[in-house]
């Protein structure tokens, strides 16, 4: 169970990745943005941050990137691709993930943490997770999920929009939306569901005394796949 | 040669930060403005003499970059 985490000028949530791949099992390399070619991996992750300032459009630039071709061959070749927060805009911005991330609709920076519900368990990052409703931790701008209708009946015919934002109890209602994401979207799958994109953080919620532990079923989960 | 490009969110595509600038012009006492729709110019030097073919490779860009074609549309002037 190899896993890469790579890092582009402005990732900052890289390190948070790597200590909690490594906590959980993974043997994790760091690949800079630069390099062409992947390390011998399972699991590929394009991490939380501002990638190049978020210029031009969160992600759009990290997009572009040279390592991104092997990480599009990867994906392709049915490798597990993980983007989040800005690893989500990332997979949008190079079309490997259907839709886009625009700012939140109150204009503000966001950082709370919320609950998602886990709509399908029929992929490998959440197949044997018994919890129903996880809370994690969002810290983004831009947030607010948007696709055309033919793009949003694509997800929900095939049953690819991974989680949504919810409340405790696991209700998806307007209320409990905190961006102004369509249908509260919060994370979505490619049609082969190996690729995964969502805003909200898990690496950020596997310490106990720290934060909460929902993250750290999501790892251990993920790790299984690969026993 | 340089060329000139607007990009624009499409109709019906959330614009807050155009709704904050609205809602500030009102309360500055412009209260004729119905809608500010915010977006973005680029000023493209592009190594080519002849006007038709930069416009078709900077068209090319502007749908591999400069918008994103979801949300957005895009204006060579």
């Amino acid at each position: 169970m190899n896993s890469s985490v790579i890092i582009f000028p402005g990732s900052n949530c890289d390190r948070d990745m790597d200590v909690a791949l490594k906590k959980f099992g993974f043997k994790n390399e760091m690949v800079w943005h630069d390099d062409q070619q992947l390390p011998k991996s399972d699991l590929i992750v394009l991490p939380g941050g501002f990638s190049y300032g978020d210029y031009l459009r969160c992600g759009s630039i990290a997009g572009k990137s040279k390592i991104i071709k092997s990480v599009i061959d990867f994906a392709a070749k049915g490798g597990l691709v993980l983007g989040i927060c800005n690893g989500f805009q990332i997979l949008t911005e190079t079309g490997l993930l259907p839709g886009v991330l625009q700012q939140n609709k109150n204009i503000e920076f966001i950082c709370k943490n919320v609950f998602v519900k886990v709509n399908n368990k029929n992929n490998k990052y959440f197949n044997s997770i018994d919890k129903d409703v996880l809370e994690l931790h969002i810290a983004h701008n831009e947030g607010n999920y948007f696709c055309t209708s033919d793009e949003l009946k694509m997800l929900k015919d095939n049953d690819l929009v991974a989680v949504s934002y919810c409340n405790e109890k696991g209700e998806v209602n307007e209320k409990s939306n905190p961006n102004g994401a369509l249908q509260n979207i919060a994370g979505i799958f490619n049609k082969e569901k190996n690729i995964l994109g969502m805003m909200p953080h898990p690496e950020r919620m596997i310490d106990k005394y720290l934060s909460g532990e929902d993250g750290s079923i999501f790892f251990k989960n993920l790790l299984n796949n690969f026993k | 040669m340089k060329i000139k490009v607007i990009v624009t969110l499409k109709n019906g595509v959330l614009d807050p930060q155009g709704r904050a600038i609205q809602q500030t012009l009102n309360g500055m006492g412009f209260s004729s403005v119905n809608e500010v729709r915010q977006g973005k110019f680029f000023e493209v030097d592009v190594n080519e003499k002849d006007e038709a073919k930069a416009k078709i490779k900077v068209e090319d860009m502007c749908k591999k970059l400069l918008a994103n074609l979801v949300i957005e549309n895009f204006e060579i002037l």
